[in-house]
């Protein structure tokens, strides 16, 4: 299994919308790089007959009737936002202009 | 008066029914005690990241009123009914700010509470404040909180065990009786190990999530803190229970357990010693109190059997794949949209991406960020069977190793953490060693079974409190109660009292000077 990089650290932050200065990339990149290390042996450790388990204990078909239930106001749900307008949330650009 | 804050929550329970004190007197004296000892983030415990004054005076006001009135009004209070509480500020509170520890919910409020909140109001128990954590809770020592480190009440240079550090310290420095707390990996019962308290992990789906910001969704479980079992039994009554808005609530009634607690009896019982978790990496002081445990059990008709659970090994290390990869998607909705903190970037095209870059950037900590890459790596393409898939199944082998060592004991028993509390700062610059102290905890998390760490004592060499785990097969938390509160009575008849008596007194106006 390939050990993570500085370039895997760059594209994953990326990927998961956290900027960072080239100094935070080169000590993530070496910190990662350990813990990965360390855990590499967990796919080594099960066969292809084992199964997979996602929830501890699972349930199925929990569902309850098709009615309103307890929501929130829209005002509520605007409450904690950074920036909201007319009933919504307000937010920069989506696109870039040119 | 001051007194009142050494009782326990089911002592000031009966003294409240029988009018001997009233909600107001022992809410106030709590409150005293969090103004006297809690300091801030450079000195004293620094449990709480909010107090609640008002609303808990207004609501053990209520609590009086209501027990004066007499008659059904009376009658229908419930038994913790003015009995004080802390909040893990992980929990949303409606009219307390939920920080979950993190810059990027600094003065956000909930606009919902959770259900284990509206079960605490139902019951009318005054909720002193909210208390601190490691950020989102992750970490095992409270030094990752944005706000500043919470300090452990038998040493303010150590560490209170984490995330849930500001619930145990809360309740070892008697700024409470009871907190809640959430247990992902052990940020319930390692803090209660460091700091000679208790602390429950129920069955997962046990006790509603709805309202507990997520980490692990998969791992994660609210449960009581508090000094004694019994006390955590009560709470665990009060707060367990099928809920509708958490579609992995169990739909078991939350009952048995106070009973359990208060007829503990392990005459016959087979309890199992976990052979993985405990000999090499555990602390001298840490096993010769473990033993300890294991000679006052088998003295009182226990049958002490060894169990082996092999893959419990690899446990550590399927955590750190599936915690992480469940937790950069919990925490992609922090975005500077719709919660708390949004940062501009300096320069560029000011983008939503961009914004969102440099929201997170700033409102998260280092240990958060590393939990994200690190998921967005376990789950992105090419590596998802290699990690994600096989953590997995790793999951799978640990529930098989429990379900076997439960055809061979009723209960298992470990220490809960292989040392006593660390120094702070001893371990925040080495990732890796910080997430060995999770080692014993982090099986339970994964099979979803229930967990109970209670004091074992003081270590030898350093006169830091020692935890022992109890842990049962899902849906039998009344086990860890009935095994837990005979352990608790003998011990405590050994030291002549709880072993808190033994904590050095916290002089406030020392902290106070400090400030």
């Amino acid at each position: 299994m390939a050990a993570i990089n500085r370039d895997d650290v760059a594209h994953l932050a990326q990927l998961a919308h956290i900027e960072m200065s080239a100094d935070e990339l080169d000590r993530m990149a070496g910190e990662l790089a350990v813990i990965v290390d360390s855990v590499k042996s967990v796919s080594e450790v099960a066969g292809a007959d084992v199964p997979a388990t996602s929830h501890p204990i699972p349930l199925t078909n929990v569902l309850r009737e098709d009615v309103v239930g307890h929501v929130l106001t829209a005002e509520q749900a605007l409450s904690g936002a950074p920036d909201a307008q007319g009933g919504r949330f307000r937010v920069p650009a989506i696109l870039e202009e040119d | 008066m001051t007194d009142l804050i050494k009782h326990s929550a089911a002592s000031l329970a009966a003294k409240l029914a029988a009018k001997e004190v009233s909600a107001v007197e022992v809410t106030q004296a709590h409150l005293d005690r969090i103004a006297a000892v809690d300091g801030d983030a450079e000195h004293g415990v620094h449990a709480f990241l909010h107090v609640n004054t008002e609303q808990a005076l207004a609501v053990a006001a209520d609590v009086d009123t209501q027990r004066a009135r007499g008659g059904s009004a009376a009658a229908d209070l419930h038994q913790l009914a003015g009995v004080p509480i802390a909040v893990k500020d992980l929990i949303v509170t409606i009219g307390q700010p939920t920080t979950a520890g993190s810059r990027i919910l600094q003065g956000w409020h909930s606009p919902y509470d959770a259900t284990v909140v509206k079960k605490l109001r139902a019951a009318r128990m005054p909720i002193l404040g909210k208390t601190n954590l490691d950020e989102f809770a992750m970490g095992s020592s409270t030094e990752h909180s944005a706000y500043g480190p919470t300090r452990n009440p038998w040493d303010l240079d150590r560490i209170p065990g984490g995330s849930g550090g500001g619930s145990a310290a809360a309740v070892a420095a008697f700024e409470a009786p009871l907190a809640l707390g959430t247990d992902t990996g052990g940020s319930i019962r390692q803090p209660g190990a460091v700091t000679g308290t208790v602390g429950v992990k129920p069955t997962y789906g046990g006790v509603s999530r709805y309202g507990a910001i997520a980490m692990a969704s998969s791992l994660d479980q609210i449960g009581p803190v508090s000094r004694t079992v019994l006390d955590s039994a009560l709470l665990h009554e009060l707060i367990g229970g099928h809920d509708p808005h958490d579609s992995t609530s169990l739909t078991d009634p939350s009952t048995g357990l106070v009973v359990a607690a208060r007829t503990g009896n392990v005459k016959g019982l087979r309890i199992g010693v976990v052979q993985e978790l405990g000999g090499e990496g555990y602390q001298a002081g840490v096993l010769a109190r473990f033993n300890e445990s294991l000679d006052l059990l088998r003295d009182a008709g226990a049958q002490i059997v060894e169990v082996s659970c092999p893959n419990f090994v690899y446990a550590l290390g399927a955590y750190y794949l599936i915690m992480p990869s469940e937790a950069s998607s919990n925490l992609a909705k922090f975005d500077g949209v719709r919660f708390g903190l949004r940062t501009l970037p300096a320069d560029g095209a000011m983008t939503i991406e961009r914004v969102m870059a440099s929201t997170r950037a700033a409102g998260f900590g280092d240990e958060v960020k590393r939990r994200i890459i690190l998921g967005t790596y376990a789950l992105s393409a090419g590596y998802y069977d290699a990690y994600y898939g096989s953590a997995q199944k790793v999951r799978t082998l640990i529930q098989r190793d429990f379900d076997a060592a439960f055809t061979q004991a009723d209960v298992l028993i470990s220490p809960t953490a292989p040392t006593t509390a660390f120094k702070l700062g001893e371990k925040l610059d080495d990732p890796l060693a910080m997430y060995l102290n999770d080692v014993a905890t982090i099986p339970a998390n994964m099979a979803g079974v229930p967990g109970l760490s209670l004091p074992g004592g003081l270590a030898d060499e350093d006169g830091l409190p020692v935890g022992i785990q109890l842990l049962a097969p899902a849906r039998e938390d009344a086990r860890l109660y009935r095994v837990g509160a005979v352990l608790e009575e003998m011990l405590e008849e050994r030291w002549g009292g709880p072993i808190l008596n033994k904590a050095p007194e916290l002089i406030p106006t020392q902290i106070l000077e400090a400030k």
